[in-house]
């Protein structure tokens, strides 16, 4: 078991002619993700690394059967495309692509919610189940199968924090990346519920960072609903207000989102704090031995 | 991005938002020939730069505020050259203030009431909402702090706009004559309409003022706008003012870097934004002091790694430099050939510490180390940071 993916997930690419959705097509290919098909509007019968390129999403969906889609369009046309998806009656919409204007994701994800769809990102790493399927850009081979479920606003931490775990001998059962943009699809919560459910999870990593209340909403969600071991790391504990760090939903205004409101929210909600990144994998580790005690 | 309020007045007024006449002045002289061009008795004559808290904000060196009332135009002569080539410290320009080159000098009004409004992007609702306070003119952080019941909110979808009602329903419980209502509808759905079609991030008026006349008037204006979006709004694009940017910031953004300068020691070169912030953390952690955020993103080349130190060792405050890459898709073996050839090109003057984690990691060691350049490899984030902070206090 796992959340969101596994080995039967039916993938396709929209953007899949372009040279990252292309390059990426081929990475998860290669780490055994069942990718059947693309899509690149003006170019349905072509093929890319193997797989047919359609028109459309819905005669992509109808003639593979795809149940999922990640996205890599341009960010000026990424929220058509998520539309698209949503519209296809794609279940599991991954929008990779960085620099989607907040607006457009505020007109879209009304649509999403009244949906059967469900979006994880923009402007994230994607979502693995390792030794299953990956759907996204991050590296394979740092993931291992395992039981703790990863979840992150951040992509290159998100690395680090696998990394840890799988040298520490803990594999991972499904780790998502929600993103690093003021408005995304899918919140800590929603992930965290998922979490919960799966009886392959027996335990939960997430890190977090400056800016927006997403973590506060999550302390207070594990506090109230989850009973499984959860450990976090907040970035950007040395970030000054009013300054944007790199990603867009990072900034610290009106004296909300820091690291130390976060940090609080958290303890108070049972959660192992990693002080450092170095502690991220230790801190969960820490948290499984508490809840055995 | 930013711009400056005469700015965003000028796109108000085109979006139908009442603002009071007003010209900008670079030189005393002008400031003086735009109080009489106005013609009211009273002008405010108001700082230009890219930050609030103007009102309350000091010149350094005199007593002279951000935002003074001239009578005549000898007044608004004297005022602005108070201002203009001055710095001008507020609780939001941080100890070194900013440089003042313009002012704005705008006609007078009779105003009845102070009140507060904005419009922002509500992360938890999932859409823009217009808010509104009977606290005009106060430091409305403060407000919401001790008093959130004061603080009102309206979401609103970005196509459908504010609906009339919604407007009405905020004229009321902010105790708007009734004779108001309908300039409040107006205000506040062609505001709300201005912050949609520009793809604003925060339009925010402090104070909205109800003037005598029973109409309101947007008496201050702060735009700030999504960069994702500038793409299809090259008019607002133009009014970036790069005088009021950090340098190194503009030069980093050129160059497709997230560069952000801070007041350390320890330059940061690392790739992804969570992981930027995180080794940040790390340095302060052990005891040093981190001198910027910078991101060098996914896919950087030699060229953009090069930049990225050529912008850290353009900050003499620089004493060491701490590399942190987590290789995925950008393989080790990439990021050390160009550090390799940035350390020939660029001239290292202070310590470089490397850790390298990730795709090709082992090779890339490999390159570091044939290579000759003086870098301290690390092994583990605390390594490198023990190790840098170190190298920086040596």
């Amino acid at each position: 078991m796992s959340i969101l993916v596994n080995r039967d997930t039916r993938v396709i690419c929209q953007g899949i002619t372009g040279k990252v959705g292309e390059f990426h097509t081929r990475g998860c290919l290669e780490y055994g993700t069942r990718m059947v098909g693309g899509v690149t509007p003006g170019k349905g019968g072509e093929s890319v690394a193997g797989l047919p390129v359609f028109d459309t999403v819905a005669e992509a969906r109808d003639a593979t059967g795809a149940n999922a889609t990640m996205i890599f369009v341009p960010p000026a046309f990424a929220a058509d495309a998520i539309l698209e998806a949503v519209a296809a009656g794609i279940e599991l919409v991954i929008a990779i692509t960085e620099g989607i204007p907040v607006l457009d994701m505020a007109r879209v994800l009304p649509v999403v919610q009244a949906s059967r769809s469900r979006l994880v990102g923009p402007n994230c790493p994607g979502v693995i189940t390792p030794g299953e399927c990956k759907i996204g850009i991050m590296p394979g081979y740092i993931h291992t199968p395992g039981h703790v479920g990863v979840m992150s606003r951040s992509g290159t931490l998100t690395y680090e924090a696998v990394w840890q775990l799988t040298q520490l001998g803990h594999g991972q059962s499904t780790c998502v990346g929600l993103g690093g943009d003021p408005l995304v699809g899918s919140s800590f919560i929603d992930i965290l519920s998922l979490f919960q459910a799966d009886p392959d999870t027996h335990a939960i990593l997430m890190m977090g960072e400056i800016g927006g209340s997403a973590e506060e909403e999550a302390a207070a969600y594990v506090k109230a609903h989850v009973t499984k071991p959860v450990a976090a790391f907040i970035a950007g504990r040395t970030a000054p207000p009013g300054k944007r760090m790199g990603h867009a939903g990072a900034i610290i205004s009106g004296g909300k989102g820091t690291a130390a409101a976060k940090l609080e929210a958290l303890r108070d909600a049972g959660i192992e704090v990693a002080d450092s990144p170095a502690d991220m994998g230790a801190a969960l580790v820490r948290a499984m031995g508490r809840a055995k005690r | 991005m930013k711009i400056h309020e005469f700015q965003a007045k000028d796109l108000l007024r085109a979006a139908g938002v009442p603002v009071l006449a007003g010209r900008v002045a670079r030189t005393p002289d002008e400031a003086a020939a735009a109080f009489t061009a106005l013609g009211t008795p009273v002008c405010a004559v108001k700082a230009q730069i890219h930050a609030g808290g103007r009102g309350k904000g000091k010149i350094v060196g005199s007593e002279q505020r951000g935002v003074e009332l001239a009578k005549s135009a000898d007044d608004a002569r004297r005022i602005a050259a108070g201002l203009l080539g001055k710095t001008l410290v507020t609780i939001q320009t941080g100890p070194a203030g900013q440089t003042v080159r313009r002012v704005f000098v705008e006609s007078g009004c009779a105003i009845d009431r102070e009140l507060y409004c904005a419009v922002l992007v509500d992360r938890r609702v999932g859409s823009p909402v217009l808010i509104a306070s009977t606290a005009g003119g106060m430091d409305i952080e403060e407000v919401a702090a001790k008093t959130p019941e004061l603080i009102l909110s309206e979401p609103f979808d970005p196509d459908r706009g504010l609906a009339s009602y919604q407007a009405r329903l905020l004229a009321a419980k902010l105790n708007l004559p009734a004779a108001s209502w309908r300039h409040a509808e107006t205000f506040f759905r062609r505001l709300c309409a201005a912050f949609v079609s520009l793809d604003a991030s925060l339009l925010e008026v402090n104070p909205l003022v109800l003037a005598k006349d029973g109409t309101l008037v947007a008496l201050d204006a702060k735009m700030t706008f999504d960069d994702n979006a500038l793409f299809r709004h090259k008019d607002v694009s133009a009014l970036r003012d790069e005088a009021e940017e950090e340098p190194a910031e503009t030069r980093a953004a050129a160059a497709g870097l997230s560069y952000v300068k801070l007041d350390g020691t320890i330059g940061c070169l690392v790739n992804g934004a969570g992981l930027a912030m995180s080794t940040m953390d790390l340095v302060k952690l052990h005891g040093g002091e981190p001198a910027n955020f910078l991101d060098v993103g996914g896919g950087a080349d030699v060229k953009q790694v090069t930049e990225a130190f050529r912008i850290i060792l353009s900050d003499p405050h620089v004493k060491a430099i701490l590399v942190n890459i987590f290789g995925g898709i950008m393989r080790c073996t990439t990021i050390a050939t160009a550090l390799v050839e940035a350390s020939k090109s660029v001239g290292f003057t202070v310590p470089l510490v490397v850790r390298l984690e990730g795709t090709e990691v082992a090779e890339g060691k490999r390159i570091l180390s044939e290579s000759g350049t003086a870098i301290v490899t690390a092994d583990g984030l605390t390594d490198a940071a023990k190790k840098v902070v170190a190298a920086s206090k040596a």
